[in-house]
């Protein structure tokens, strides 16, 4: 091998504009524009989110403006999907059309509200269990492993069993071990966050505890607590759907998805459709709340950033 | 190691010490009578009845008798089903839901593991898209209604399946897959993004530069260690399965324990209540147990929590 000599020639000064030094390649976006243009990039999360507006919107409206209330009985039994009833009617004529977007609106709410419940006991016990530390911390945590331990869903049956069935009971039930999780969660954030730099910096200046958690705790947990909040409503509309299959769920003649199920599940063979439209319903609901879910979850994980 | 074990034994104990407890006071407070069908009975039998299942002593006796009873594994007998103990339950209905939770973990597993090793080798092409369609729906579609849905279309307008009873082999196909489905879709979900991780591993690019074939380096090397998240869902699996029993087995008409789970909800059958929460509450707790130890003895690099050396 020999070596080519270089020559200094085959250099040259470019120099360098002083104005294009400061100025950056690509603009800088926040945080959570960031996590946006990235949920927005993502198909599944945005259907399901077109999905639930839909849905929402549906339960919201329907029994507004409908001209059957959810408990009319019509006269007309088992018809099945028609011009005047789209989706059928039940074994005791009431409009299946109606009663689906009524039930909507229990479903969807005992779903969100037991997620609500979580959120805040979960945050309150976490939050305090991570800051406070030491024995407290210690106690608390027992506690909550203690309850993980214990099997959900059994709780929740022998819970309903005792009260009578309805809206208040189905939500505490659901809520009462659900909270765990979030509360796990929130607290592995605070460790994480209250031994960092800037929160010794926000001390060393002098900042409250309540100051702390409202500030730098909370906003750097937050994409946490909502990929959780997401995913809890989900899997509490399940719950709800398989309580009120058990015969558990909300009394007659109030309609939930899941007692509208149970109900179509015993006439399927000679009516298939009592059964079909609550379950699609069921099932769109829970594949919008995972979808959104994942797609937060995704959007919000740092490693994926482009 | 010893200590770890120790301490989650411990914790087991305490679990089902408030498990117990907490069931006995909310049946003590239930309204509803296990004998509520008979009121037509004199009350001196009534009051012979309550007499015998000792529930007019005070709470605390009966608190004391139920503590014992249950530690010693005597639950009593059923208050609705005369003349049977609850023991007797378990013990005759427990194997039947045993084969079927058995076979739909292993179908669970088995599909799971399937389709997700398939989406992830066709990652964004079209075995991809159908393997997560799949999953998703999997997801999404509640135990229940997939078993309704089935019992319908493949037992009764196909005549395909038995549509319900227990019978041999072919009565437990539907009602395995109705637990399964879900299950597996979780299952493959997990698969499908671990495998992707490990794909972009410097040891799979090395194998694939050696020359090995596609599937030789999934089962040799990618899938050995994208397995292990699906081995933490262990836990939750079996509690999905046991749980997912309950309505499953009612709809086709298993006589498991789920069944009589189920109905001694509406019938108030408190010592079978009781006994049954007791006996799923024990099972669950060993199976997360179980697997917790099995997942730091397959992942060396996990240093179980509380574990000293």
């Amino acid at each position: 091998m020999t070596q080519q000599p270089i020559d200094k020639d085959l250099f040259r000064v470019v120099g360098v504009n002083e104005d294009d030094s400061d100025k950056l390649a690509k603009k800088s976006v926040s945080f959570w524009k960031e996590v946006f243009i990235r949920f927005s990039h993502n198909k599944m999360a945005i259907a399901g989110l077109v999905i639930l507006a839909i849905i929402i919107l549906m339960a919201i409206t329907v029994p507004m403006f409908s001209q059957y209330k959810y408990s009319d009985q019509l006269g007309v039994y088992n018809s099945p999907p028609s011009a005047q009833f789209w989706f059928g009617t039940d074994d005791l004529g009431r409009d299946i059309f109606v009663r689906i977007w009524a039930g909507a609106r229990i479903s969807l709410f005992i779903g969100i509200t037991a997620a609500l419940i979580d959120l805040i006991i979960g945050v309150l016990w976490g939050s305090v269990s991570g800051l406070a530390g030491g024995r407290v911390d210690n106690i608390m945590m027992r506690i909550a492993d203690v309850l993980t331990a214990v099997p959900y869903l059994l709780v929740v049956i022998v819970l309903l069993v005792v009260m009578q069935p309805g809206i208040v009971p189905m939500i505490i039930a659901l809520s009462i071990t659900g909270w765990i999780n979030m509360a796990r969660i929130v607290r592995g954030e605070v460790l994480s966050i209250k031994n960092q730099e800037y929160v010794l910096a926000a001390r060393t200046l002098g900042a409250s505890t309540g100051h702390l958690i409202m500030k730098h705790l909370i906003p750097n947990a937050l994409g946490a607590i909502l990929v959780t909040m997401t995913l809890t409503i989900p899997s509490a509309i399940f719950t709800e759907s398989f309580l009120s299959y058990l015969g558990l769920g909300v009394p007659a003649p109030r309609a939930s998805w899941g007692t509208m199920a149970s109900d179509g599940n015993k006439a399927i063979a000679d009516y298939p459709w009592r059964l079909i439209f609550p379950a699609v319903f069921i099932s769109l609901t829970i594949f919008a709340f995972n979808a959104i879910g994942d797609g937060l979850r995704d959007a919000l994980d740092p490693k994926l950033r482009k | 190691m010893i200590n770890y074990i120790l301490k989650r034994l411990m914790y087991i104990l305490l679990a089902l010490f408030v498990i117990v407890t907490v069931t006995f006071f909310l049946m003590r407070l239930a309204p509803g009578s296990p004998f509520a069908n008979e009121r037509n009975f004199p009350p001196q039998i009534e009051e012979k009845l309550n007499e015998t299942y000792g529930l007019n002593n005070p709470w605390y006796i009966q608190y004391k008798d139920y503590l014992i009873d249950t530690a010693t594994f005597n639950f009593g007998e059923s208050m609705k089903y005369k003349a049977r103990s609850t023991n007797d339950m378990i013990a005759e209905s427990f194997p039947v839901s045993l084969t079927l939770g058995i076979e739909a973990m292993l179908l669970a597993i088995g599909f799971g593991v399937l389709i997700g090793v398939i989406s992830a080798l066709y990652h964004n092409k079209f075995p991809d898209y159908l393997a997560t369609s799949i999953a998703v729906l999997g997801i999404s579609v509640p135990s229940f209604i997939l078993a309704g849905l089935m019992q319908y279309f493949l037992a009764y307008k196909l005549d395909i399946f038995p549509t319900a009873g227990w019978n041999g082999f072919i009565y437990s196909i539907l009602p395995a897959l109705a637990i399964a489905f879900s299950h597996a879709g979780f299952i493959a979900k997990l698969t499908r993004s671990s495998m992707l991780e490990q794909n972009s591993s410097d040891y799979v690019k090395m194998a694939r530069a050696k020359g090995l074939g596609k599937w030789t380096v999934v089962f040799r090397h990618t899938l050995r260690n994208a397995l292990l998240p699906v081995v933490t869902y262990l836990g939750p699996l079996t509690a999905g399965v046991v749980t997912g029993s309950f309505i499953v087995e009612q709809i086709f008409a298993v006589p498991g324990l789920g069944k009589h789970f189920v109905q001694s909800i509406t019938n108030r059958d408190y010592t079978v209540i009781m006994g049954t929460t007791v006996f799923y509450s024990i099972i669950l707790l060993f199976a997360v147990f179980i697997v917790d130890i099995l997942y730091s003895i397959i992942d060396p690099r996990i240093k179980l929590k509380g574990a000293k050396k």
